[in-house]
């Protein structure tokens, strides 16, 4: 039992990672229809973004405590992040508003390989390592430990996710988001600008990402052109978990897919007796998704799409 | 009709372009030499590393004069493909080398590709030498085209039972590997060595090789209190995985293969670096005699460190004209007939074959880190 609670902090981290990204993805797909394959790779700009603005400023300013580097290197990612994703909408799926669903399906593909590719020239190949910049001592909860960085990820996701909650369910902007959300047309005759209601969603999810990013950094050490690949693909199981288009269900699916895989993992072995090892992690959780939504067609939570009619 | 006729206009001239290779004055007979390598991807330092090896050889030898067969002198030209450490992807790589008209292969890196394409390069009478791949079945389906340059996994797994149990004296030991060939090869003659041994295996986990969480299973190893952890698979896996034994408050220490052993595991793990111990299916770069001048040849062309394997690669691509020579003409078949008699100094050592395609007294080299320096411990024959 001493490795339960050291399994639920690991997955409670994972899991907060996967939530900022699936809120991306689950907003985007409740106003359009879309999923946008290259969210994962606007992490990934996001983080690297940070990295470099991060080695500018200990180049010039190399006193400065690394709180306050940490801080500084979100604030240069997320309006990187936020006018990547603002192109990529009005460049690449703005145009196939109206198109049949699988052009800009294909589109997004494209661009996440195009954004890839970009940062692999910008970047290049290397693997790059970030700064430790929070302290990294090994703090002991009885058995477990944890340290300063899996906090501030854990502790940082929930504000965001419930300072989101509160401006979707309390703000104008969320009411417009919600309503657009449900139908554009009608909305948009009630006086909301859909066009401009689906760029501020899109911006949204691009600076939640950014965010993302660079926690998944500081808490891994590495940033790499490919690192947006895997996250994205998990961040969408945890959105369809949770109920595609909802929310609240993109929270919930991304730490209980956390939780699973980290659960998952450590007690595999143990539950089938050695039959199925820690190489069964991701099918673990593909038959969690896959169970719930043969139980649960909607998610967990229901979805919201918006009523094309 | 206008916007129509110029959008096509536009679209073919775009294609005919695309298809346009360029061109550079006419400099002779060429000889084509491939290079198969992941170019992108998790380990493209590696991938990109190997290719520079050849690209450097192709380099001194058309710099020397290039290849004189019979009473034509030869420029020889590199052909580089993108196999991005996928199988799939390798096959469609060979397949590509092979229709290019490539006269031998240096390629591929990993086990899990090399093995897939070295089908194709049979079927086509082309010769395939690994700088990099160490899984056994590279060498053991009977082809006569498959050859390494370095020692492979039998021996590489049976020198780092022997290390841990001899020289590291540790009684419990938990086995990671990345379910890839060569990782879960290397990782199942470690376990079977170490056993004989009288090591205690005490847990086997497994994860892939393109993870980069895994606190689930080191949690679990953790609460099993191994001495050591040995891992099989790469340095993009290796490396992270080393950076949370230390943040999880871990005390063993690591072992790992060559995929493991070079200057990218230490950029990436930093300060939990210096708890690994790894091994290269080679000899030594300081121990080679051209070893110290080749670094700082590749430092001065192309900017950065020597990797892992360019000096394989970069031998393979000699060995592969010192074939020819002995061909006497570039045909592919003839080059085949040729390889069995290699018998070359190279950067890497002496190089001969046995009758498998396998490096005859492969050498093995223990490493660890000091000064977040990879440290020669021990050679192996």
């Amino acid at each position: 039992m001493d490795t339960l609670v050291q399994q639920v902090i690991n997955g409670l981290v994972l899991g907060s990672l996967y939530a900022l990204i699936a809120l991306g993805y689950t907003m985007v797909y409740g106003v359009l229809n879309l999923i946008n394959f290259a969210h994962g790779d606007v992490l990934m700009i996001g983080a690297l973004s940070a990295l470099s603005a991060i080695g500018v400023l200990q180049g010039a300013w190399p006193g400065l405590p690394g709180w306050t580097l940490l801080l500084l290197g979100m604030t240069a990612a997320i309006p990187v992040c936020i006018a990547l994703s603002l192109v990529i909408e009005r460049v690449a799926y703005r145009p196939l508003r109206n198109a049949p669903r699988l052009a800009p399906l294909i589109t997004a593909i494209g661009v996440s390989i195009l954004i890839e590719t970009m940062a692999m020239l910008i970047w290049g190949r290397n693997y790059l390592t970030f700064p430790r910049l929070l302290p990294d001592a090994p703090i002991h909860l009885g058995n477990a430990t944890i340290s300063v960085t899996k906090v501030v990820v854990i502790v940082l996701a929930a504000l965001i996710m419930g300072a989101l909650l509160w401006l979707v369910q309390s703000t104008r902007l969320g009411r417009a988001m919600r309503a657009t959300a449900e139908n554009p047309r009608v909305a948009s005759l009630m006086g909301v600008n859909p066009d401009s209601v689906i760029a501020t969603t899109f911006a949204i999810g691009a600076g939640l990402a950014a965010v993302a990013g660079v926690m998944m950094e500081a808490t891994y050490q590495v940033a790499h052109f490919y690192m947006g690949f895997i996250p994205g693909l998990k961040a969408f199981t945890a959105a369809v978990l949770g109920g595609i288009g909802n929310i609240a269900g993109a929270m919930v699916g991304g730490i209980v897919l956390g939780l699973i895989e980290a659960l998952g993992a450590g007690y595999i072995g143990q539950l089938t007796n050695g039959i199925f090892g820690s190489n069964y992690q991701d099918v673990f959780a593909f038959i969690v998704l896959c169970t719930v939504l043969i139980l649960r067609p909607s998610g967990l939570l229901g979805e919201r799409v918006a009523d094309r009619a | 009709m206008h916007k129509s006729l110029a959008l096509w206009t536009a679209l073919a001239a775009t294609m005919i372009l695309t298809g346009c290779k360029p061109g550079g004055a006419d400099q002779g007979p060429v000889i084509l030499i491939g290079s198969a390598a992941p170019l992108t991807g998790e380990i493209a330092h590696l991938g990109k590393d190997n290719e520079n090896g050849v690209r450097m050889a192709v380099d001194d030898i058309n710099a020397a004069g290039g290849v004189k067969l019979g009473d034509k002198t030869y420029h020889l030209k590199m052909v580089g493909e993108d196999d991005k450490a996928d199988p799939r992807e390798g096959t469609l790589a060979a397949q590509k080398l092979v229709d290019e008209g490539v006269l031998a292969v240096v390629g591929h890196l990993n086990s899990s590709t090399s093995i897939p394409a070295s089908r194709i390069y049979a079927d086509a009478n082309v010769v395939q030498i690994s700088p990099s791949s160490t899984n056994p079945k590279y060498t053991e389906q009977g082809f006569r085209t498959t050859y390494r340059v370095l020692a492979n996994d039998n021996q590489q797994g049976a020198v780092l039972a022997n290390f841990a149990a001899s020289e590291m004296k540790v009684k419990r030991v938990a086995i990671v590997d990345d379910r890839t060939q060569y990782g879960q090869g290397l990782a199942d003659v470690f376990e079977r060595d170490v056993k004989e041994k009288g090591v205690n295996v005490i847990d086997r986990e497994f994860t892939t090789n393109k993870a980069t969480d895994f606190n689930a299973i080191l949690t679990k190893i953790r609460s099993m209190k191994p001495d050591l952890v040995m891992f099989g698979g790469m340095d993009s896996v290796a490396a992270p995985m080393a950076k949370q034994m230390k943040e999880l408050g871990m005390k063993s220490q690591l072992l790992a293969g060559d995929g493991s052993c070079d200057p990218g595991f230490i950029t990436i793990a930093g300060d939990a670096s210096g708890v690994l111990t790894c091994s290269m299916a080679g000899r030594a770069i300081e121990k080679m005699a051209k070893g110290e001048d080749f670094a700082k040849r590749y430092k001065a062309k192309f900017g950065t460190v020597v990797q892992l394997y360019s000096p394989y690669s970069y031998d393979a691509v000699y060995v592969i004209v010192e074939a020819l020579k002995r061909a006497g003409r570039p045909d592919r078949q003839a080059l085949v007939d040729a390889m069995p008699k290699t018998n070359f100094e190279g950067v890497t050592g002496h190089i001969e074959f046995d009758e498998k395609g396998d490096l005859k007294n492969g050498e093995i080299s223990v490493y660890d880190i000091k000064d977040s320096k990879l440290n020669l411990v021990a050679s192996f024959h």
